[in-house]
């Protein structure tokens, strides 16, 4: 069922990305989205940044496009309509998880590893970002992570060049017993050829074109599997067995397009 | 022959229960997963002739757990892509029933020998939509413009033409008769039933498109009455759609008159579990009602 909620906080977290936090009761677990709607523009889905019902649960919007855009431009008090949640979550059990995130990809992997460190595992963290001002959640990562493993396209900060580049090195010289990945698919992509070579199992959160949201229309199909509800959480078997993965995403219209 | 098994202008279906039109339609695996899971048979998306994105989101509305609403606008990705989808389904051995809509009986025509040609054993024109400028109901509510698309597509293949009308019209009946007249195989309704939601707090209406289409368990006495209608008037099969949920559901369809039955909502909550709940839920109804198959059943609440 679709409510209202009114935007109580808003944190610019990067040049191009901006958290929202709003009072939302229904129970959520780390991994799982909701799709929220500006009236008169879109209803796109987003991963909860923030679960928990207290303080404020939230969401974090990178710039895409337009409505991403106009995410980016609320403000405080701003209404905004949402249902949800939708979809699986992480498994939190691992007990030594190496998160990958690139992009807004670290929006749905905080929740996920605060609530898996706080039932005692440790979470050591790979960032990239396109340059050092655009690194997503480094402060809140650095909290309680094992150590935070930095990378930018253009060598601004950490080191120079995609994330993926830092894998092999963190996965030879540590023991994990999970992968957990959001961003990019092509560094997805690449983030399970690394985890299998090391024989750590992945987890990671796809992003498909929504519309319905409750496994009705189609529209997230990936293989045979739907996202919006057997998703957006994969394990790396599952990816790995759906040709598309990497390589092709439908349109709006449910064409097979190159991602 | 087991008791489920349906034949339909000459098509077996092993069981009633069809994947209806719009629902796990985008992709051939999703149509293979819906079969797997138990369906009869699969209707697909409806497709047009170009790629249609159809209308930005929101584009449902659910509404508690008895009804869904959509305005969807026919997003598809054009009868050149869609092929590849069919022809997945059609070779891991999916009855696949091919949906179209078009603008004009020409179109229709064009689609259908698409259709046909890439194998799929029945045709459903969708002339029910009941949200998109210029298609579906603008067509299909008029009994004339209906007979022109149904000969058209007739005189096009030789596979059975199912003609999908819409319950906004104030003569069910009328519909049914044009199609018949017109040379349809079949009968499928009802589509979704003209609705609209409104957002209280942004006093505007939460579709983008504004009017939408009710589906779900609210619409199954609209359906109901309309297969009622239907099968006094005319002597084709009719495929009974509409807030199919339960076994007891089916059964009561095909009292009214329905042999085949397609279920759309119902899928989204059951994930397609619903497929096999049907089946042997109606194979012990009607076991238990003393009828040795689904024929038998069909119309028995006309004959009491
Ligand atoms: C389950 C799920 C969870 C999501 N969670 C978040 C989240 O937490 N934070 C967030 O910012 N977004 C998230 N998204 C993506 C979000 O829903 C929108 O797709 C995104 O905001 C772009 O929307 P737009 O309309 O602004 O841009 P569009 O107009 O759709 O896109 C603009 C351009 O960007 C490209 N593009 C769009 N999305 C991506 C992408 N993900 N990667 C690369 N290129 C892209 C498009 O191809 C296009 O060229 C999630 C998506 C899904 C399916
Ligand atoms: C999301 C959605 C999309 C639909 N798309 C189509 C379509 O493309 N073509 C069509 O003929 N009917 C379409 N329908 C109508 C269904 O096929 C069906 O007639 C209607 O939903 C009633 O059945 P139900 O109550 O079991 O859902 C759609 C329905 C829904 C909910
Ligand atoms: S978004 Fe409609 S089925 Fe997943």
């Amino acid at each position: 069922m679709r409510t209202t909620v009114t935007i109580e906080e808003v944190v610019r977290e990067t040049p191009s990305t901006v958290t929202l936090r709003f009072r939302y009761a229904p129970t959520a677990l780390p991994g799982q989205f909701v799709m929220i709607w500006l009236p008169g523009d879109d209803e796109v889905p987003m991963s909860l940044s923030y679960v928990e019902p207290e303080p404020l649960k939230g969401v974090t919007v990178k710039v895409m496009g337009a409505t991403s855009r106009h995410f980016n431009q609320l403000e405080k008090g701003v209404r905004v309509g949402i249902r949800g949640p939708y979809g699986n979550h992480f498994d939190l059990t691992p007990s030594n998880i190496l998160l990958v995130a690139g992009g807004s990809g670290a929006a749905v992997l905080a929740p996920a590893a605060e609530a898996a460190h706080r039932r005692g595992s440790k979470v050591s963290v790979a960032l990239g970002a396109t340059t050092a001002n655009e690194i997503l959640f480094r402060d809140r990562f650095a909290r309680f992570a094992e150590e935070v493993f930095l990378s930018t396209d253009d060598g601004t900060e950490g080191r120079k060049g995609f994330v993926t580049n830092l894998l092999p090195e963190i996965l030879s010289s540590r023991k994990f017993d999970a992968v957990w990945s959001c961003g990019p698919e092509v560094m997805m992509v690449k983030t399970l050829r690394a985890s299998e070579e090391h024989g750590v199992p992945f987890f990671g959160s796809l992003e498909r074109q929504m519309k319905c949201a409750i496994n009705l229309c189609d529209a997230c199909a990936f293989g045979p599997y739907h996202v919006c509800t057997e998703g957006p959480v994969f394990d790396g078997k599952t990816l790995a067995s759906v040709e598309d993965f990497g390589t092709f995403k439908r349109d709006a219209s449910g064409q097979r397009v190159r991602a | 022959m087991d008791a489920l098994t349906v034949k339909v202008a000459g098509v077996e279906f092993r069981n009633p229960f069809l994947l209806a039109s719009g629902i796990w339609g985008e992709s051939g695996a999703s149509l293979h997963r819906a079969y797997v899971a138990g369906a009869g048979g699969v209707v697909t998306k409806s497709i047009g002739r170009e790629p249609r994105t159809g209308y930005p989101n929101p584009t449902i509305e659910r509404l508690d757990d008895w009804g869904l609403l959509n305005a969807m606008g026919l997003p598809n990705p054009g009868i050149k892509n869609y092929a590849e989808e069919v022809r997945f389904a059609l070779s891991k051995g999916v009855k696949v029933v091919g949906s179209v809509f078009g603008g004009t009986p020409e179109e229709f025509a064009l689609l259908s020998v698409e259709m046909e040609k890439l194998g799929v054993g029945s045709i459903e024109l969708n002339l029910s939509c009941p949200h998109a400028k210029g298609y579906g109901s603008e067509i299909g509510a008029d009994p004339e413009l209906l007979s022109e698309v149904v000969r058209a597509v007739k005189k096009a293949v030789k596979v059975p033409v199912w003609a999908k009308l819409t319950p906004n019209t104030s003569d069910p009946a009328l519909l049914a008769a044009a199609a018949e007249s017109a040379g349809a195989d079949a009968i499928s309704a009802i589509n979704t039933v003209r609705a609209l939601a409104i957002d209280p707090v942004g006093m505007r209406p939460v579709l983008y498109h504004g009017l939408g289409g009710l589906s779900g368990p609210a619409i199954k006495p609209i359906g109901l009455a309309f297969i009622w209608q239907a099968y006094e008037k005319v002597r084709i099969p009719l495929v009974g759609i509409g807030g199919i949920t339960t076994p007891e559901d089916a059964f009561e369809y095909l009292l009214a008159g329905a042999t085949l039955l397609e279920v759309g909502t119902a899928v989204a909550d059951s994930g397609g579990t619903v497929f096999h709940t049907l089946a042997d839920g109606l194979r012990e109804i009607l076991k238990e009602r003393g009828f040795g198959n689904v024929a038998e059943a069909v119309g028995a609440a006309h004959r009491k």
